[in-house]
């Protein structure tokens, strides 16, 4: 049992790839096909787009790259949070600033 | 203490290979998250600049969905056909790890003639990088993203030649795997494009 589930979560086996593929594909078209039929409104779509993206990226973190708190003794997880953290400050805080000038820019 | 230190080095000599390689690995996944705070600012550029259109074409005006779509189809089932060849990199087939990472190559190969079409279709129709704020930025996340997949394609190729002359060795393995990380790193950068570039520009 601990021998096959470790065995499974460092290199992966035919059906986590099979089903990391199936998953990603039904998580592509959903955002496809509702952007592209224009059945629901803007702010849905968006809601859409987005919880679908990052459950493909979670899923492929997962069942492609094998990320785990296992291995390495979760210094890959440490290592993607500490990540996440620095994409949130430069990302975020970029829209934050620019758009904070932009309304300046606009009374001046 | 001098046999206990002897008894360990010898224990754990059977392992060093794998520890050798865990390290290696683990090494190429701390590159690929500094490699996505470079993506990461990327998209933040997009972001604050795709309003920039200077009176040239919206992001709704210029991308194709289906286009899109058939991209993101080749990159997904890419990054699927090479964790078939880790695989069998696993099962020591070195035949097989060959033939799947040359599907790979194929794919991955289609994904980028189709990027330098639509690029070169783009500033053809005078919708180049240097017409607003918006194409620069869109040319630059979108290409800078087509040349990381360029350059796993060439790394490909480098794998394909060192499996035929060497094989599966604990010098091609590690790298084999780190390639296996950074394909599907590329991956997962692309299913930000596609979503925050593609599905909500035309949005």
């Amino acid at each position: 049992m601990s021998h096959s589930s470790s065995s499974t979560s460092s290199h992966g086996s035919v059906k986590s790839y099979v089903t990391g593929l199936l998953l990603s594909l039904v998580l592509t078209v959903i955002p496809f096909a509702v952007v592209m039929s224009g059945a629901l409104s803007t702010a849905t779509t968006v809601v859409v787009i987005a919880i679908t993206a990052v459950l493909q990226i979670l899923v492929q973190l997962v069942m492609f790259m094998h990320m785990n708190t296992k291995a390495d003794e979760g210094w890959n997880v440490m290592s993607f949070v500490f990540t996440l953290t620095i994409l949130v400050l430069v990302v975020g805080g970029s829209l934050w600033i620019m758009q904070h000038l932009h309304l300046n820019m606009m009374i001046g | 203490m001098a046999t206990d230190t002897l008894h360990h080095g010898a224990a754990s000599e059977p392992h060093e290979h794998h520890d050798a390689t865990g390290t290696k690995v683990f090494g190429f996944w701390v590159y690929l998250m500094s490699d996505l705070v470079i993506f990461g600012s990327l998209f933040a550029t997009y972001a604050v600049l795709m309003k920039g259109t200077a009176a040239g074409p919206t992001a709704a005006d210029i991308f194709e969905l289906p286009f899109v779509l058939v991209e993101t189809f080749l990159l997904l089932f890419s990054s699927f056909t090479f964790g078939m060849g880790v695989l069998a990199m696993n099962a020591e087939r070195v035949g097989q790890v060959k033939a799947w990472l040359a599907i790979t190559f194929l794919l991955g190969a289609a994904f980028v003639g189709m990027e330098v079409y639509e690029f070169q279709h783009l500033i053809h129709q005078g919708y180049g990088p240097d017409q607003s704020a918006f194409l620069s930025s869109f040319f630059t996340l979108v290409g800078t993203h087509g040349l990381h997949v360029t350059v796993g394609l060439v790394w490909i190729l480098v794998m394909l030649v060192q499996l035929s002359t060497m094989g599966i060795t604990p010098m091609t393995r590690p790298r084999i795997l780190c390639l296996s990380l950074f394909w599907h790193f590329l991956d997962i950068v692309w299913i930000c494009v596609f979503s925050f570039v593609y599905l909500m520009g035309v949005l």
